[in-house]
């Protein structure tokens, strides 16, 4: 009966406490997951340093506004410029080489790229953890009722929100969406068509490591440690969340990404005993999702042609 | 004449799309039946769904044994057909690019292996026994099909229409009784596609083999099929003798398209 | 002919190389026999690896969980009686155990057989997905072990991790598990069991058409890879004397990545080789993490840290610059050492000749 006790306990205001917490790191999943979607959409990988990247533009952020005293409104802008250069170099050094490999290859590539940020943010930036810059206008908490809500967790929503619609308003209304969706498409047709693929996918890491970046400064603010190797679990589990809502689809990434933060933090509120475990829990879903509906949710079926 | 292979209704659909539908055929032993139609008539979907690649969504496929037994293989593993004796080979051919031509055709033995992977490790004598064995039927078999002497190569380094007769051996090494074909002369020019004719009656002869295959070449297939059955947008348009199908209109039709204005 | 020279050569081989480990293990100082064992025990883990990775062609990445349960089986059952509560000062051991000892060797097939079960169960729905999903798939059960551990107090002491495990630290010893896997490995990868794995490595569907079930010989090779990562794990226990979860991050399993890749996937000379080249190198690589000076001035490069961030740009330049490894999928083989042996120049230009 001790197991079910955090259920039995759980009044209304603690309910709703932890659907706000819910949300808001669903909201932070679904902006990372979007990266590993719409790269796996067109080049068919698993961008293992998506995580990393993240990592990186919470050191970004440290730096600009601890140590050089940049106001944070405009630090903000140049991390996710700076984040979103690194993507594109992470891409054109690691995985533009490869393009014509085997498919292994590539993934050791990530794998590798990966393994390098964390090992270099190790030694630039000590392994000792750093402490985000604090914004009061972002961390004060907000008394509504008897639940108390720190502004960040609003604030994430609304922020994830108009991202997608910016992103969605990009991909379906712009030349370089529609390039990005013939190559999803069909990789050949497209560069027959005369498509700049290199272009296109230099764009894709672009816009992905943007997302990463605006979501690595809300994770900041939220969570204000910064280690080397902070990006590892949410990296993994936003490629989860990717998955679950059906890879190469960029409203599934986002779906995948509440699933998985809603149901994570509803798990540890509901069964307090199983809080060890809660990074398990991601990888559980994934297991059953790849076994019953290996394309996810919103993912088409396809059968390979013999 | 005994039956080998019969198809009732069998029927596969992708999503909405039917690509092969009710589709029956009969295939008696020691036959060559071809399997003809213009590209996306659902030919190599039908061999798929023969060979346990694909389940039909719908029908069944009857396979009779050795011993005379009628078995219903619908939605077998295609490792298990495999052992029963169906055998077949690819549109794009799929060797073992990497491997050797005799890793490539002993690798098809596997499948015969009765001792346990402990004892094939350890090399245990019955283990030995049964890969000398192995061993043998493979030199023979390569040394009557001329690749005896390429049998160190990378079979990705074989020419093209070696490639293909590889493709065959390699099945042939799985001692079937059906042997499935998909598309053996495509890409060969005049001269490899006559040997290859020459070559899929030896091994009929040979090893008492029942042959189905998917061909464009025509006049390969005129010249060794018994029978033929004829596929258009996965319906079964015409059956029956090479002369038969050659007179036949909707055969015709099919392939020429329909004159508008006559 | 051939077979019989070769095997009494590898015979000859094996004892000059036991001989020498008992030269190791007597005459060298306790660092340099700390690095040989390592040496060695890399090399069981990268050859288990390679059986996957490299011949069944099953990009797995789970090496550091089978690795923890065959640690902890050594450190649960060969430490003590009498230490176990000075061990497991938090919380008790678990009553069922807690008198069970065991000797090494018991203990380190026991290890390797857990964590084959474990594949085994892992295997069932992991073994269906491909490439990169069945890469993250097995990282992921690979945390959850570890995850487990961390959690189940009573049985591994949780995050305090076990210590006072017994050390080894014999070289022999270590040697004739290598040895025995090494041949294990060789034997199994020139059976038919082994031909069938490099068919489906090389064509699923095509092996499947030949008659291999799919899943019951990827299942075997998982397994087969598991109950050495164990073992290797085992022995990895001994020589920490000290297992804790955060020993068997997943990034341990990147170590023996570059070794398969640098040696070369699929093959297990070169899984040898590479065993060698990374631990070797990864030691030699500590003088990165030292302050250096050189003409009087210090050289702010070299601090800690520096020593991964070499290593991770190694693995990264060998996939980039250097796909193959050094031995790609060749062996290294008698016949090949002798002809090397009596012509080496002509060795290297017959076979560039035939690339």
């Amino acid at each position: 009966m001790e197991f079910f006790q955090g259920f039995l306990n759980m009044s209304g205001a603690s309910f709703a406490q932890h659907m706000v917490n819910g949300v808001s790191l669903g909201s932070l999943y679904a902006l990372i997951a979007i990266g590993y979607t719409m790269v796996y959409g067109i080049l068919l990988m698993i961008n293992f340093a998506h995580g990393d990247i993240v990592m990186m533009a919470c050191y970004f952020a440290y730096f600009g506004i601890t140590i050089f005293h940049v106001p944070w409104y405009f630090t903000f802008i140049g991390v996710i410029v700076a984040t979103a250069l690194l993507g594109a170099i992470i891409e054109r050094m690691a995985y533009r080489p490869l393009r014509d490999a085997p498919k292994n290859s590539v993934l050791i590539s990530a794998i590798g790229a990966s393994f390098l940020l964390e090992n270099l943010a190790n030694y630039l930036f000590s392994g000792r953890p750093m402490s985000f810059p604090d914004i009061p206008l972002f961390s004060q908490n907000i008394a509504i009722g008897s639940i108390k809500i720190q502004a960040i967790s609003m604030v994430i929503p609304v922020v994830t929100i108009i991202s997608l619609l910016v992103l969605l308003h990009i991909v379906n209304h712009t030349k370089t969406g529609m390039a990005m969706r013939a190559v999803s498409k069909d990789y050949e047709i497209a560069r027959v068509m005369g498509i700049n693929i290199d272009n296109v996918i230099s764009m894709t890491f672009i816009i992905g490591s943007a997302l990463a970046a605006i979501g690595a400064i809300m994770w900041g603010i939220r969570y204000p440690g910064i280690t080397p190797y902070l990006g590892v679990m949410p990296g993994l589990k936003c490629f989860i969340a990717a998955v679950i809502g059906g890879i190469g689809n960029i409203k599934g990434a986002v779906l995948g990404g509440f699933i998985l933060g809603l149901g994570e933090i509803l798990i540890v509120a509901f069964f307090p005993d199983l809080s060890g475990y809660r990074d398990a829990f991601a990888f559980i879903v994934l297991i059953i999702i790849l076994f019953y509906r290996p394309t996810g949710i919103l993912g088409e079926r396809t059968t390979e042609k013999v | 004449m005994k039956n080998i292979l019969k198809t009732k209704a069998m029927t596969m659909q992708f999503g909405g799309v039917t690509a092969v539908n009710a589709l029956e055929i009969e295939i008696n032993e020691h036959e060559i039946v071809a399997l003809i139609g213009p590209n996306g008539a659902g030919k190599t979907t039908a061999f798929n769904m023969i060979t346990g690649v694909y389940t039909p969504t719908n029908g069944a496929v009857i396979y009779t044994d050795a011993e005379g037994q009628e078995c219903n293989i619908t939605g077998m593993k295609p490792s298990e057909i495999a052992k029963i004796g169906i055998a077949r080979t690819f549109q794009n051919i799929r060797l073992f690019k990497d491997l050797s031509v005799y890793e490539n055709v002993i690798i098809a033995k596997h499948l015969h292996l009765k001792s346990d992977f402990m004892s094939a490790t350890l090399h245990m004598p019955w283990y030995n026994k049964e890969q000398a064995k192995a061993e043998e039927k493979v030199e023979e078999l390569l040394k009557k099909v001329d690749l005896w002497d390429m049998r160190e190569e990378k079979a990705s380094s074989l020419p093209y229409g070696k490639q293909r007769r590889l493709e065959i051996v390699r099945a042939l090494a799985t001692e079937p009784r059906l042997l499935l074909l998909d598309e053996p002369a495509a890409g060969m020019n005049p001269k490899e596609t006559d040997e290859l004719t020459v070559f899929i009656k030896q091994i009929r002869q040979e090893y008492n083999l029942t042959v189905f295959m998917i061909e464009h070449h025509m006049e390969l297939v005129m010249e060794i099929s018994d029978r033929i059955y004829v596929l258009d947008f996965g319906e079964t348009i015409a059956k029956g003798s090479t002369e038969e199908i050659q007179n036949n209109k909707r055969v015709i039709e099919a392939y020429l398209g329909v004159d508008e204005d006559a | 002919m051939k077979n019989k020279r070769d095997l009494i050569l590898s015979a000859i081989l094996l004892i000059v190389l036991f001989g020498a480990s008992w030269f190791a293990n007597s005459e060298l100082d306790s660092y340099i026999r700390r690095i040989v064992n390592l040496c060695l025990i890399y090399a069981i883990i990268g050859l288990s690896m390679n059986v996957t990775n490299g011949f069944a062609g099953q990009f797995s990445l789970g090496q550091a969980g089978f690795m923890a349960i065959g640690a902890y089986t050594v450190g649960i059952f060969t430490v003590p009686v009498e230490l176990r509560a000075n061990v497991f000062y938090a919380v008790p051991m678990n009553p069922f155990i807690a008198d069970i000892q065991m000797p090494v060797w018991l203990a380190l097939i026991v290890g390797g057989l857990l964590a084959a079960l474990v594949a085994f169960l892992i295997g069932t729905p992991v073994l269906r997905l491909r490439g990169d999903y069945l890469a993250i798939a097995t990282l992921g059960f690979s945390e959850i072990i570890r995850i487990c551990i961390t959690n189940a107090s009573s049985f591994t002491n949780g995050a305090l991790g076990i210590k006072d495990i017994p050390p080894l630290n014999d070289v022999r010893y270590i040697f004739v598990v290598t040895a025995i896997t090494f041949v294990f490995i060789a034997a199994l990868i020139n059976s038919s069991y082994g031909r069938a794995f490099k068919a489906i490595r090389e064509d699923e569907i095509a092996a499947e058409a030949m008659g291999i079930n799919l899943y019951k010989h990827k299942c075997l090779a998982f397994m087969i890879s598991a109950f050495f990562a164990g073992i290797g794990g085992g022995l990895y226990g001994t020589l920490l004397g000290t297992v804790d979860p955060k020993n068997f991050l997943f990034t341990l399993t990147y170590n023996f990545l570059l070794i398969i890749v640098l040696g070369g996937m699929g093959s297990i000379t070169g899984s040898m080789l590479g065993a060698i080249i990374v631990t070797a190198g990864l030691e030699y690589l500590r003088i990165f993490d030292e302050p250096l000076k050189l003409f009087g001035t210090m050289i702010p490069l070299f601090r800690p840290g520096f020593r991964m961030v070499m290593f991770s740009a190694l693995l990264m330049a060998c996939v980039l610059f250097w796909r193959h490894g050094i031995m790609g999928t060749r062996e290294i083989t008698w016949s090949k050492l002798i002809a090397f042996c009596k012509n080496p120049i002509g060795f290297f230009k017959r076979k560039g000749a035939a690339q």
